[in-house]
């Protein structure tokens, strides 16, 4: 892989999450918190429609698919798994794609961006990712009456005909990082910088942090024997590492079989 | 999508990539501008080109 | 009255001299006829600009539809145009001068047709002139933006001859001369065109080829180019000429006499049967290599069509029922020469590579590849079905207009001696 340009901080971070699947309730606090935090539009007439609604992070509820009573379910919340992709000719997948440069792999800190204000809505992307994160914005968003009041002023509104995706909550990292400029350091303590979904799961299911900083948990957590990412074998190399004790659950994260889902 | 825009790279995909692009541009330019200055230079010494020549 | 006497006796100057052509106000009949579905087609690419594009059944499963898959398609379709050209000024098949500027007329609305499509297809078409600003020179896409502008353009010089050597304008000395020296520049121009649709066709495979993070349309394949590449080539180049054969008929059809010469059609119809038939050859050996590569990543082959309606009689209607039978139809002398064989024959190849192109973007998109994920099935909507055939009803409002004025068929006097 390409050299990271080190961007006035000497240093390579690669950003990611750990999430146990063990403790994930499937309450769905994290798709709410991730909506509240990046002004994320929604219809409610739409409330159900998983195909056309924004969520970035989104919550798939799978089973063991055996009847009562060994019958077993499992939650596996599934936010932009900011990939790394294997190597120059095989980036990742979505941004190698994009046609206009509006999306674009960060070697400094391993988050996939995108520029809403630049993409023109073909989609290419979408069609690349094989998570299904990136949403398109199919209307252009209606706010209740008062609403635009109680947006975070950090996160640009998205209009219709872009497509969005999780940004791992960019724009606490630009405001951690002011932060701690305006203190005289240039590191960030691990929590600092850590996404709306992570802090809002009740279960404290999601870690999020550096995964090749040595003091932060997700670093251990990235190696334990049951940590498994989604689609592996196809070599996007995501930075998302889901842990469970149940071996079924570990086998979610292989390629569709041909058995119809469970999600 | 030129050499003085920000996010353009010294690279060889840029140089293969934009160049042929350039390259068929600047040459399809050539061959208008070649045959509407013989048109023209024809039209001026009242040379008959004929009709259809295909 | 007066002022259609005036129009109805401007037509009869335009038209060619030598040939016949329907009566003024029949033809007007004709176009405003054409203009009926078109206005439905309006109405539709309207709703998409102003509603956005939620007035389709595209979906976040689907981000691709029908609006792609017949952006693909068409191009396929106007292949005819390059190849026809280049068999004609660099191979030098002297026969097909006589088909050659009707071959760049449907190439011309081919490719209007694909740039207009995905004017509506995009999220912000305000924006669309970012691909060229903002290239990404990876991205398939990229290339196939920049080759096909260009390619347009090249199609345009190609066309302007046409238009110079209108009756009226012909009168002309600078646009004579004009038109003749583009005549003698036509290799070169050819040549180009040659060279840009060899890489947007190619590109166009290219666009599910490289998608690693979908094992159905993942390719591997040489240097950057994925295998899909060429066969996307290779199949332009096995159904542009049949397209082109079809609607040559069809305007024969129209115009009620003969225009081409039966050899002509016999040598575009024989080359595009061999072309299929290397096609389908290297197709074969690609989906067998295809099934053991996806495999090898955990995606069995029969996970790919576990679910209908795309189950395995996808693989054998595309490349048994409209791949091998068009190929022995096209092969053979005796078929070939049999019209309704002949047309068959061009229908189903032309139906095949364009089936192709909605297994290579749709279908991708059909498939799981989550283990959690479910089969979604996807069907156009009427505005999606209106805004594209809005360019089949422009293509031939377009053709009529260029076969009642220009001369493009260089043998429809000695066919039809009056």
């Amino acid at each position: 892989m390409k050299e990271a340009h080190h961007k006035g901080h000497g240093r390579i971070y690669k950003y990611g999450m750990a999430i146990d699947l063990d403790k994930c309730t499937g309450c769905g606090a994290c798709m709410v918190a991730c909506m509240a935090e990046n002004n994320i539009s929604f219809r409610k007439e739409n409330t159900n429609d998983r195909l056309t609604q924004n969520f970035w992070m989104r919550v798939y509820k799978i089973s063991n698919g055996r009847p009562f009573p060994d019958s077993e379910i499992s939650y596996i919340p599934r936010p932009c798994q900011h990939c790394e992709g294997r190597d120059h000719h095989h980036g990742t997948p979505c941004v190698s794609v994009c046609p206009a440069t509006a999306t674009d792999y960060s070697h400094e800190t391993g988050i996939v961006s995108q520029i809403y204000t630049r993409c023109f809505g073909c989609r290419y992307c979408m069609a690349a990712c094989p998570y299904h994160v990136r949403v398109f914005n199919w209307w252009d968003p209606k706010w209740p009456k008062g609403m635009n009041k109680s947006f975070n002023p950090d996160v640009s509104i998205r209009m219709r005909g872009v497509v969005e995706k999780c940004s791992f909550c960019y724009h606490r990292l630009q405001r951690a990082r002011n932060k701690a400029y305006v203190a005289g350091r240039r590191e960030l303590h691990e929590d600092e910088y850590q996404t709306a979904c992570t802090q809002a799961c009740p279960a404290g299911a999601v870690t999020f942090g550096d995964l090749i900083n040595p003091k932060h948990k997700v670093y251990k957590l990235k190696d334990s024997p049951y940590a498994f990412r989604l689609l592996e074998k196809l070599g996007t190399n995501p930075k998302v590492y889901y842990l469970s004790t149940k071996d079924w659950v570990r086998k979610a994260g292989k390629v569709f079989l041909g058995n119809e889902g469970r999600g | 999508m030129f050499p003085f825009a920000f996010e353009w790279v010294n690279d060889a995909s840029h140089f293969v990539f934009m160049g042929s692009v350039y390259s068929v541009l600047v040459l399809l330019m050539i061959i208008l501008h070649y045959c509407g200055i013989r048109a023209l230079l024809d039209w001026l010494c009242k040379k008959d080109q004929g009709h259809n020549n295909h | 009255m007066r002022f259609f006497t005036k129009f109805s006796e401007l037509d009869s100057t335009l038209i060619p001299k030598g040939v016949k052509r329907c009566s003024f106000q029949c033809f007007l009949v004709w176009i405003g006829i054409l203009h009926i579905p078109l206005m439905v087609g309006v109405v539709a690419t309207l709703m998409c600009w102003g509603l956005a594009l939620n007035v389709t059944y595209l979906n976040n499963n689907f981000p691709f539809g029908l609006w792609i898959a017949a952006d693909l398609g068409i191009i396929a379709l106007g292949a005819g145009a390059f190849f026809t050209g280049f068999l004609r000024y660099i191979v030098k098949i002297d026969e097909l001068k006589s088909i050659v500027n009707f071959a760049v007329v449907v190439g011309v609305i081919c490719y209007a047709a694909a740039q207009g499509i995905l004017g509506v297809d995009i999220g912000q078409p305000l924006r669309g002139w970012f691909i060229f600003w903002h290239a990404n020179v990876h991205s398939m896409l990229t290339e196939v933006a920049f080759c096909i502008t260009c390619y347009f353009m090249v199609l345009c010089i190609e066309y302007l001859p046409l238009i110079l050597e209108n009756r009226q304008i012909n009168k002309f000395g600078f646009p004579r001369g004009f038109a003749h020296h583009l005549h003698e520049a036509m290799p070169t121009i050819a040549a180009i065109g040659v060279f840009l649709s060899f890489f947007h066709q190619g590109s166009l495979g290219g666009v599910p080829g490289v998608l690693y993070g979908r094992p159905f349309a993942f390719r591997e394949g040489f240097l950057v180019w994925p295998w899909t590449f060429f066969l996307f080539i290779l199949s332009a180049i096995a159904c542009g000429p049949c397209f082109t054969i079809l609607i040559t008929k069809i305007t024969e059809f129209c115009a009620r006499k003969k225009l081409v010469k039966k050899n002509v059609i016999d040598i575009l119809a024989r080359i595009s049967g061999r072309m299929l038939v290397l096609y389908l050859v290297l197709k074969t050996i690609d989906t067998l290599y295809w099934v053991k590569v996806a495999g090898d990543v955990g995606a069995p082959f029969g996970s790919f069509y576990a679910n209908q309606p795309y189950g395995i009689w996808v693989l054998i209607t595309e490349l048994g029922i409209l791949g091998v039978i068009p190929a022995i139809i096209l092969l053979s002398k005796k078929t070939r020469q049999n019209e309704p064989l002949l047309i068959l024959a061009c229908l189903l190849n032309c139906s095949g590579i364009f089936m192709n192109r909605w297994i290579m973007t749709v279908q991708t998109l059909v498939v799981p590849v989550m283990s959690f994920d479910k089969f979604v099935s996807y069907h156009p909507n009427w505005v999606e079905y209106a805004s594209t055939l809005l360019w089949l009803w422009l293509g031939a409002i377009f053709i009529s207009i260029t076969y009642r004025y220009l001369p493009i068929f260089p043998q429809e006097k000695e066919l039809n001696p009056l």
